[in-house]
């Protein structure tokens, strides 16, 4: 019988079958962020276990709150910055070199096909984009991973998500994510991997492929995952040159990461996007979708674009695009935060951050900040959010305050709106 | 091991997230203790008040894809400071489940049916459960006055759980186990 990618990566990195249940595997990239790994290193020291299994294979940030918003965030930082330091993680990112961890560590070329992956951060999902198994894990998982480099999952089953279709104007990978978590339930591929394919996933760039499989986890998913192409390999090229004598050489290796045709699914779904309108949450769970059509005209307090869901470039050039030309309305605050440095200033150097500014955003460095209220730009009860960001929990972006979950396009034609509006990119 | 035994808190709502058992403001403490009067702060449940329904309950009952959300272990440590060391659910998240157990507490999923009698014959009066990890079963009885156990067992569900899951449990978390096994 054939196998799942998901299955491929996990016989290739088996280490243990303890009681027939579980699946230990080694790992090849452990991610830190400030604010679940200070526990885990504390409570190694405490263990008299302050040790690292790969300071290479490590990589580390201060992403969530950044720069430090008070005394107990500084500690945070503090505490990553000098364990970092004392065992030789030469990959760390502290201010001025930091992004949001799930877009700084795919564009540093650290994620591979068939590689696993683990953070104390439930969006690592994310970078399953590059045909890798990467899964959220809690502090405790993450100690053992900094510690043995190896991690216990359940044997993976795989919902495979079949798109097909070509992408509307103005609709945008994170209307499909949106769409498909509506169809499927937060719940629908809980202990799941969610296998993301067909013809509408092989035209996306990897910006695409993140934006959907970073929400894989608001349906319950453990990782999403994307079959390596030879748009993996452009993308990845910069960092695997000297490691294959061509790109064609590079696809070929890397092909052995697709699932296998008679590979056996816990369930199949078909989905053609052909006609997809562009999408909206409401409410307080992230299957809570309508159209944009159906929710035009709430009026909206605060327009976010970024995070590790939509802070990329592609959806800055978007955003502008859109926002070229227009001011916001005088009833909204906006915020635009570019997910790294190095999208920061690619958006500076193309106009866009003029852009952006002219039209009366407030741009702030990169952080995770105001996604999970923690700060840069925390709504006041009652206020509502129109963002590009990925969860819409109550008092997930301040307490008391409403969330709606959107693409970019829909994002800045609502700052110009003043109230959730289709974007003029899309033609109903 | 840890205790697993006490009168119930029943949460009647499905996809309960981390977000709303600790709220993502307090993952800025760095010990466990402080996130102690946080629990459920931000819950969406008619007649729930966290402020009034934590204190001297010890075991959270409650429907389907607990958990769900942000990986935090905060929400779990925010159970274990408050003495909840078992949450008996229709299903739950992955991640809020295999903290759970990493931490040496406990996640027991059981049938709809199953769950949806503890709430039909116990929600109304109160309830004292203990869970026997050995016979794998969960006991219920009725709760007394003093919130403490009264008379006989009223019902006995039988669970199911992995050798690992027990194995994680007996031995006091995953941290532990890992370091002697690999």
């Amino acid at each position: 019988m054939g196998q799942t990618i998901a299955e491929k990566i996990f016989s290739t990195h088996l280490v243990d079958e303890p009681f027939g249940d579980v699946s230990v595997l080694k790992l090849d990239r452990v991610f830190c962020h400030e604010i679940t790994t200070p526990i885990a290193i504390n409570d190694l020291q405490k263990r008299g276990k302050d040790r690292v299994f790969d300071p290479d294979k490590i990589k580390a940030v201060i992403d969530h709150v950044s720069p430090a918003k008070d005394s107990k965030t500084a500690v945070q930082g503090k505490i990553l910055r000098d364990w970092a330091r004392k065992h030789q993680i030469r990959d760390f990112f502290d201010i001025g070199a930091n992004g949001v961890c799930h877009a700084l560590f795919p564009e540093k070329g650290y994620v591979r096909p068939g590689f696993t992956v683990i953070m104390g951060d439930s969006h690592t999902c994310t970078h399953g984009a590059f045909g890798a198994f990467a899964a959220g894990v809690g502090t405790t998982d993450l100690e053992v991973g900094i510690l043995k480099g190896v991690c216990t999952f359940k044997k993976p089953k795989t919902i495979r998500i079949e798109l097909t279709g070509n992408l509307p104007d103005g609709v945008y990978a994170k209307d499909v994510i949106l769409y498909v978590i509506g169809q499927i339930s937060v719940n629908g591929a809980t202990n799941m991997v969610m296998e993301f394919c067909g013809s509408c996933v092989d035209q996306m760039s990897m910006e695409e492929r993140m934006t959907l499989c970073n929400m894989a986890v608001e349906a319950g998913a453990t990782s999403g995952i994307c079959y390596p192409d030879m748009t993996t390999v452009e993308y990845l090229w910069p960092f695997i040159r000297d490691d294959f004598q061509s790109k064609e050489a590079a696809l070929e290796s890397y092909s052995k990461y697709i699932s296998d045709d008679d590979a056996e699914y816990e369930a199949v779904k078909t989905f053609d996007i052909s006609n997809l309108e562009p999408l909206v949450t409401y409410g307080y769970k992230p299957d809570n979708v309508k159209t944009v059509t159906e929710m035009a005209g709430t009026s909206v307090d605060q327009v976010y674009i970024g995070s590790c869901t939509n802070g990329r470039i592609e959806d800055l050039r978007v955003a502008a695009k859109i926002l070229e030309g227009h001011v916001i309305s005088p009833t909204v605050r906006a915020i635009v935060s570019p997910a790294t440095p190095k999208i920061f200033n690619q958006a500076m150097e193309e106009g866009l951050m003029k852009i952006f500014m002219d039209a009366g955003f407030c741009v702030t460095n990169p952080t995770c900040g105001a996604c999970l209220g923690m700060s840069n730009g925390i709504l006041a009860p009652g206020e509502v959010a129109a963002t590009t960001t990925n969860r819409n929990f109550n008092g997930r972006m301040g307490k008391g305050g409403m969330v709606h979950l959107m693409s970019p396009a829909t994002a800045a034609a609502s700052a110009i709106q003043g109230v959730i509006t289709n974007s003029p990119m899309f033609i109903g | 091991m840890k205790d697993f035994k006490g009168p119930v808190l029943f949460l009647d709502r499905s996809d309960i997230n981390t977000d709303e058992i600790i709220p993502a403001k307090y993952l800025t403490e760095n010990e466990k203790e402080a996130l102690k009067p946080h629990l459920l702060e931000d819950l969406i449940l008619e007649g729930f008040d966290a402020s009034k329904d934590i204190t001297g309950n010890r075991v959270v009952v409650t429907r389907q894809n607990f958990g769900c959300g942000s990986s935090r272990e905060h929400a779990p440590w925010a159970f274990e400071v408050n003495g909840y060391h078992v949450v008996i659910a229709e299903g739950f998240a992955r991640i809020f489940r295999q903290n759970m157990y990493n931490c040496g507490m406990l996640a027991i999923d059981l049938a709809a049916s199953d769950i949806s009698r503890l709430f039909d014959e116990f929600a109304g009066s109160g309830a004292w459960i203990e869970v026997d990890v050995s016979a794998g079963a969960i006991e219920v009885y009725a709760l007394g006055e003093n919130r403490d156990r009264q008379g006989e067992v009223m019902a006995s569900i039988p669970f199911e759980m992995s050798g690992f899951d027990r194995a994680l449990i007996e031995s006091g978390g995953w941290v532990e186990y890992a370091d002697s096994h690999y």
